[in-house]
């Protein structure tokens, strides 16, 4: 059972490596990358290459740690003794279990997805360490260990805005996307428009790579804005020529605004065009 | 096997721990791998290095301990002597700088090598070894984390020690002692603080929960009053002889915007006089009177100066002492009155302390905060942090 990259998800040799050991080792990954390089597909084209269910779990910057293990529901228990509903005797009716739980009970090995961890509170890796490591943990209310019947696949995504805290790190495989090169794009593109013409493709690959290379952007275009920008590129039909206009006046791509997102890159390759035209006699 | 691998990631100051060794070793027991040496490398890259910075320094250290490159090149016999001793300066540190009148130059040199040597094993998997713009540890311009910085601006004043300071402090990746997290950690020991207190708030949640857990029976919870978090009054020396010190504010104020709802920051050059501004672009136009900032916030704000306190005493002492403009009243009145407007205060500068002596003016400005003045360093920021909350 080897993840390959699926119809739909290009993987490179390093990628598929990673997942295959963090697989076979049962320990969690780790995925870094730049926005938009594909982390949080990974999960669930992962889940379903491999045929496993995939439980998600997205981080918010008010996430608990236990909101993954379980929640104690006392407001309903309130409620219910009130109103003399019988099943007030058993506090079990009021655990609501967490992502975590949901997969350490499934009857089959599954996919967790630990979405943006760095947007938790910083001291929410380190709550999950003995969790993640054990692959247990205690149910105080029910004085029961919830013990995972196969240890679940679990993948991690940071976008970096925090530091993960070094003991968290130590028990993680580690793997960083690098941004594809045109070749992997190429192969990228090919997975989503499959009728593209080519040589509107390569045209706007070269556009694509040319704008990634602007010294000073805030927020560099990523895959998921290439595919986006492609997208509406057929929509609006523009033919490869327009994007071939080398002409310093039409230095601006058309439909930029999908490919940058910043309204300071939009100015600074417009300077940059301007300072261009200047240059040409 | 690996254990000499292993060494040699961890000489090359890898942060490799023996669990991921295991790890590892599990890995090529459970034959993920195939015999090839580019699969080797993956793996081990994904179990051994858990951050993207350290990328390179493994590939180089991979790239030396496979080539079977053990011995150190040694000391190039043709580097000119002249190089050596702008090195020197540049290379040793304070402490050995202060023995450097000591010693006789043949053993500082024999230090130097020792230094150099230990970089260049480093580095042997780099670029050129002394160049410009590069990755090469040596030359200038370039990125190199250890790198020396030769060339470029006069040596020997005390600027440049600054710079190197700085440059090493900046560029030791997941060694910092001083990133963001670790500042919001050490910030952390104040925002406790303001949770303490005699139990007087109704907390309903707990209540609710108490409640439920007893079956029923009504169980008041009661709680601190929330003191709506610490609130810090922000002063930052800005321009001049702080500029090198600029990545290690920004890495403060951003943590501290994290950590504190009621922040407010203010900036000042060398000393706070009559007025002080809020924008640095606009420090001329829009400034503010430092009376309205003492009218404005009450006394249970928490008062936090960072600069380096390194000027002409006279600017501290003296009507008309700044160097920007005329000011009628000298700045040691301006500083006792906020001081007596929040007598929670501290000092952090970002300079080390071990140079504070060297500077009248850090002694002008210590002796006037009360001997709160805290290096900008994780152990000053918790001495700070603890001073403040007492």
């Amino acid at each position: 059972m080897k993840f390959q990259g699926t119809d739909t998800y290009v993987a490179t040799r390093d990628l598929t490596l990673a997942v295959n050991a963090a697989v076979a080792l049962q320990r969690p990954l780790l995925i870094k990358g730049e926005p938009g390089t594909g982390k949080t597909l990974l999960a669930e084209e992962v889940a379903r290459a491999l045929g496993m269910p995939l439980f998600q779990w997205h981080i918010k910057s008010t996430t608990k740690a236990q909101q993954g293990l379980y929640e104690y529901d006392a407001v309903s228990r309130l409620r219910d003794s009130q109103l003399g509903d019988p099943r007030v005797e058993d506090i079990g009716h009021y655990i609501v279990h967490g992502v975590l739980w949901q997969a350490f009970e499934c009857d089959e090995p599954s996919v967790v997805l630990i979405d943006e961890i760095d947007k938790a509170d910083i001291e929410f890796p380190n709550d999950l360490l003995r969790e993640l490591d054990r692959m247990e943990f205690h149910c105080y209310e029910l004085h029961r260990t919830i013990k995972a019947k196969h240890r679940p696949l679990i993948i991690i995504t940071s976008n970096n805005e925090k530091e993960l805290p070094d003991a968290f790190l130590r028990r993680c495989f580690f793997h960083y996307i690098k941004f594809p090169d045109k070749e992997t794009m190429q192969r990228i593109v090919g997975v989503h428009f499959p009728v593209l013409k080519h040589e509107l493709l390569k045209e706007a690959l070269e556009v694509f790579f040319d704008l990634r290379d602007v010294p000073g952007l805030k927020k560099k275009p990523s895959t998921s804005e290439l595919i986006d920008w492609l997208k509406l590129l057929l929509a609006e039909d523009i033919p490869p020529e327009a994007l071939r206009a080398k002409e310093a006046k039409d230095a601006i791509p058309p439909l930029h605004g999908a490919l940058l997102k910043n309204e300071q890159d939009v100015h600074l390759f417009e300077r940059l065009a301007f300072m261009a035209r200047r240059k040409q006699p | 096997m690996l254990v000499d691998f292993f060494l040699h990631l961890k000489a090359r100051q890898l942060p490799v721990s023996t669990n991921e060794l295991l790890a590892l070793l599990e890995a090529l027991e459970a034959r993920l791998v195939s015999a090839s040496l580019d699969d080797f490398y993956l793996l081990s890259r994904t179990i051994l290095v858990k951050d993207e910075a350290l990328y390179d320094r493994f590939d180089r250290a991979f790239g030396e301990y496979f080539r079977g490159i053990e011995d150190l090149p040694g000391f190039a016999p043709d580097v000119p002597e002249e190089w050596l001793e702008l090195a020197a300066r540049r290379h040793l540190s304070e402490a050995d700088r202060l023995k450097l009148q000591k010693l006789s130059y043949e053993k500082i040199f024999e230090q130097l090598k020792e230094r150099l040597a230990e970089q260049k094993e480093r580095h042997s998997g780099g670029s050129k070894w002394i160049g410009t713009a590069g990755t090469s540890p040596y030359g200038h311009g370039g990125y190199n984390p250890e790198g020396v910085r030769i060339g470029g601006e006069s040596v020997g004043n005390r600027t440049a020690i600054k710079v190197w300071d700085q440059r090493e402090f900046r560029n030791l990746d997941d060694t910092v002692d001083l990133g963001v997290r670790n500042i919001k950690v050490a910030l952390r020991r104040l925002r406790r603080f303001a949770r303490k207190g005699a139990a007087t708030e109704l907390d309903l949640d707990g209540t609710i929960a108490g409640t439920a857990r007893n079956g029923g029976w009504l169980d008041l919870h009661l709680r601190p009053e929330r003191h709506n978090a610490v609130k810090v009054l922000l002063f930052l020396d800005i321009g001049g002889s702080m500029d090198d010190h600029i990545q290690a504010c920004e890495e403060l104020f951003s943590a501290a915007r994290a950590e504190f709802k009621h922040l407010e920051h203010f900036y000042f050059h060398n000393c706070v006089y009559e007025g002080v501004w809020k924008d640095n672009r606009r420090r001329h136009g829009e400034k503010l009177s430092t009376w309205d900032v003492i009218h404005t916030y009450g006394p249970d704000y928490k008062l936090v100066f960072v600069g380096d306190a390194s000027m002409s005493p006279y600017e501290i002492a003296r009507p008309g002492g700044s160097v920007e403009h005329w000011n009628e009243e000298a700045g040691v009145v301006w500083l006792e009155r906020l001081l007596a407007t929040w007598p929670h205060a501290a000092w952090l500068n970002p300079l080390p302390e071990a140079h504070w002596s060297y500077t009248p003016s850090i002694g002008m400005i210590e002796q006037l905060v009360g001997k709160r003045m805290f290096p900008l360093t994780i152990d000053g920021l918790e001495r700070a942090m603890r001073s403040l909350s007492k």
